[in-house]
């Protein structure tokens, strides 16, 4: 069943969640974290059922945040309760002028006390935490591959990085990064130079490049190929070269100098594995910060940003 | 000209390596342990295709071994390498908790071997060392070789002899062997002992795994966290405010078909040497200085050294075995009549002891480990019990049913908190109970986090022992549990009878019963 309720208030939804819990006779307690999907889309089903199984390594209130400024003023919800979730589902349509002033609607119904995280599936706004809804998060998580132009949305990532902020381009180079650093483990000599191969326009490929420049201190190449994502990746060392090659969709190829070709399972992860990695840390990830500020360095300084940013940063 | 220097690099340069791409701050890279082979003794046993061969298949498929893992089986069966890589692929299938995929599998299969033989044949042990090294070149497994005993104990010693003898055993600067032992480790003190000489003679201690497959470390750091890494409880966790501790860990089951292992060991060595003593030295321990492998093992070293079970053992233990009956809802033989059973057995199938710490922090605090099989619920839990209200400043009619506070930490079947506390009945009267409060992280059993086996096998090819026992914390264990064991034993009677799907005899609630306690319902 799902609580149906047009042209409300949240205090409105506030009173009908905790009825449902009385109902229930619980208290709707052991949520880890309040989870909000800020999305414009009516296709949300995709960032809904993320959101649905990440909540079961992270028991939370989703809450899932459509908006439509072009409908007439007001605000519809919904209360799912017959979801696997072990929380809350709630859909707050914002319409009209309301889409302005999120916070009124979504500041009563964040679970007390705790961590706040908000997810951008699609398109995401350019500075996150002066966001209407950005400002009201601990962490805040973009998709830059969900954007129409992801790599306009990682530059913008990289200008306006802060404290709490990932984007799940950086959570899918992952595995590669994993990879790589396996294979040094094991070859143990300086690396001289590094490609990634990749599709033209790859967020995750720039985010890993960017990566192995700061790390290894040497030119990284990106070589364009018809990909899906990252193709391949190669470093090169004086004990000959390590490589990771995707050969198919799901085959990967793995060489290491002196070592019999081997392979590899690397697949691509969906949505919802991507997500439920995200949630697991509420801290900065610093790494991050620092390859997305080399990213900066790489494509020159921007007079916007600093502008922006005020005095202090200059 | 870079080619040319970098070869003639000086040994210790490479030694001294740092992977620049390793960051302690970059927390999402998992460890993706060496390349490696492990072997695997006793491949037909329940465990190993239940959990082991499916264990390895769910860490590849989350990409945690490494390209170059071999899996080698040596068992008596007359197979060959199909063979067994059917018996696993049917494993996997069966029991992993990861979808199937077939590029999983394939790399999987590619180093799959078996090498069939006796435990005492030495040709086969040649035919062991010679596939190893096939595999180290053709697989580039680099030489790092995990032995899993997943056989008797009483195969221990031929096997380490064995590996011993064909040097097997035999590290080298840039590869490493390890040893798997599953407990039980010895069946007393002093087997434990000699099983440590065993092992000892052919692994230093840092080869060795103890694997206590009840104790995931998932548990064990759960228990960290909540007791280090929170201020509130902490204060309470000593002799100002608690009457006693409770360890159970109940099954609902009976032995099974394990009656040719469990006869002659019985509930006392199976789980309480081992499970609970580890659970009790993690309760009780003091604040280690860090996480570290060291660190932890001092800690809980030094309190099972301060603890000793309580005498009078006719008042302060208690031992029973399971009747024939109805057992939640289905009719179940009694332990005397499973098959394989003698009628004169005198093993226990439930196990109740107290032990005392003789410290400052615990000094008048016991604490009551008990284990048992029919019981009315599979359960494993820590039951810190408060003591009684020193005062109450209601009159007695409003908290007559209220009983002492208690803090719960629940380890199967799901992990979490539980704590009970006193509330007030909504109305106008003024009537106060028990009430819980319940939290629950999630389950620890989703698909996307690593289950405990997956976990234990990881740490065993990363070479990350510390929340494996060390062959001190075994022996002392044997040391706490021997003298009650004897005292059993010198009565030469069968263990008191109990209904199947009760919480135990008489005479374990008798035993509390003389401190002034119950036993918790969990």
């Amino acid at each position: 069943m799902t609580i149906e309720m047009k042209d409300t208030t949240a205090a409105r939804v506030t009173s009908a969640l905790l009825g449902h819990h009385h109902e229930l006779g619980n208290a709707g307690s052991g949520m880890v974290h309040t989870f909000i999907v800020a999305t414009d889309r009516d296709d949300y089903w995709e960032a809904y059922n993320a959101a649905l199984a990440a909540n079961r390594e992270h028991p939370s209130r989703i809450l899932i945040v459509i908006r439509d400024p072009e409908a007439p003023d007001g605000l519809d919800a919904s209360i799912h309760t017959e979801t696997e979730a072990r929380g809350d589902v709630i859909v707050l349509t914002m319409r009209g002028r309301t889409v302005e002033h999120p916070g009124s609607v979504l500041r009563p119904l964040l679970v007390a006390d705790l961590p706040v995280v908000v997810w951008w599936p699609n398109e995401a706004p350019e500075d996150l935490l002066t966001d209407r809804i950005g400002k009201l998060a601990n962490r805040r998580i973009t998709d830059a591959l969900g954007a129409v132009n992801p790599t306009q949305a990682i530059i913008d990532r990289a200008y306006y990085h802060s404290a709490g902020d990932t984007d799940l381009a950086w959570t899918r180079t992952t595995t590669w990064r994993a990879l790589l650093a396996a294979a040094l483990d094991q070859v143990r000599q300086p690396v001289t130079a590094a490609t990634v191969e990749a599709a033209t326009d790859n967020a995750p490929a720039s985010l890993l490049a960017a990566w192995l420049g700061l790390r290894l201190g040497v030119e990284v190449t990106v070589i364009q190929t018809a990909g899906p994502g990252i193709t391949a990746a190669r470093l090169q060392t004086p004990a000959g070269v390590v490589e990771i090659v995707r050969t198919g969709l799901e085959d990967t190829v793995y060489r290491m100098p002196g070592q019999p070709e081997r392979k590899v399972a690397l697949r691509r992860r969906n949505v919802d594995e991507l997500i439920t990695e995200e949630l697991r840390r509420m801290d900065d990830d610093v790494v991050l910060a620092e390859v997305l500020a080399e990213m900066v360095r790489q494509n020159g300084q921007c007079a916007l940003d600093l502008s922006r940013r005020g005095a202090t940063t200059v | 000209m870079t080619q040319d220097s970098a070869v003639v690099a000086p040994p210790q340069d490479v030694s001294r390596y740092l992977n620049p791409l390793r960051d302690e701050r970059d927390r999402r890279l998992p460890r993706i342990a060496g390349p490696s082979v492990l072997v695997m003794f006793g491949v037909t046993g329940d465990l190993a295709r239940k959990k082991l061969m499916p264990a390895v298949y769910d860490l590849a498929n989350r990409g945690l071994l490494p390209p170059g893992f071999a899996f080698v089986g040596f068992a008596r069966r007359d197979w060959v390498d199909q063979d067994f890589a059917q018996v696993v692929g049917e494993a996997v299938r069966e029991h992993a908790r990861t979808p199937y995929r077939e590029e999983v599998w394939q790399q999987l299969l590619a180093g799959i071997r078996f090498v069939q033989g006796e435990f005492t044949d030495d040709e086969a042990f040649d035919r062991l060392k010679t596939t190893l090294e096939d595999l180290d070149r053709t697989q580039g497994t680099g030489g790092n070789h995990a032995f899993y005993l997943s056989v008797p104990p009483k195969f221990f010693e031929v096997v380490i002899d064995q590996l011993k003898k064909h040097g097997l055993a035999e590290q080298s600067d840039t590869s490493w062997k390890r040893v798997v032992i599953e407990k039980p480790f010895g069946h007393d003190l002093t087997s434990a002992q000699q099983l440590e000489r065993v092992v000892s003679s052919a692994f230093q201690e840092n080869q060795v795994f103890r694997i206590d497959h009840y104790l995931g470390k998932e548990t064990v750091q759960n228990l960290l966290a909540l007791r280090f890494a929170n201020t509130m409880f902490e204060p309470l966790w000593n002799n100002n405010y608690l009457s006693h501790v409770q360890i159970t860990m109940a099954e609902d089951i009976g032995i099974g078909g394990r009656a040719g292992y469990y006869d002659g060991v019985g509930a006392a060595r199976d789980v309480i040497q081992n499970h609970l003593l580890q659970l009790f030295a993690l309760t009780a321990m003091e604040e280690p200085t860090g996480m570290g492998a060291d660190a932890l093992r001092a800690e809980k070293e030094k309190v099972l050294e301060a603890t000793s079970a309580t005498r009078r053992f006719d008042q302060h233990t208690a031992r029973g075995i399971y009747d024939g009956g109805w057992s939640g809802g289905e009719l179940v033989k009694g332990y005397l009549e499973e098959d394989g059973i003698p009628a004169d057995s005198t093993t226990e199938t439930y196990a109740a002891i107290r032990v005392d710490v003789h410290n400052r922090r615990w000094a008048g605090v016991p604490f009551y480990l008990r284990t048992g099989k029919r019981m009315p619920t599979r359960v494993t839990e820590i039951a810190l019990q408060f003591k009684q209200l020193p005062f109450v400043p209601f009159n007695a009619h409003d908290t007559s049913t209220l009983g002492a506070n208690a803090l719960v930490l629940r380890i199967q079947p799901e992990e979490g908190v539980t704590l009970r506390f006193g509330a007030k009945v909504p109305g106008t009267q003024m009537e106060v109970r028990d009430v819980n409060m319940d939290f629950e992280y999630g389950s620890s059993f989703t698909e996307s986090s690593p289950e405990a086996y997956e976990r234990l096998i990881l740490d065993v090819l990363l070479g990350d022992p510390p929340l494996f026992p060390r062959s001190t914390e075994v022996e002392e264990s044997w040391r706490i549990l021997d003298p009650v064991l004897d005292y059993w034993a010198g009565l030469k009677t069968q263990p008191e009878s109990y209904r199947p799907g009760t919480w135990g005899p008489k005479s374990a609630r008798e035993m509390l019963a003389r401190d002034g306690v119950a036993w918790r319902r969990p």
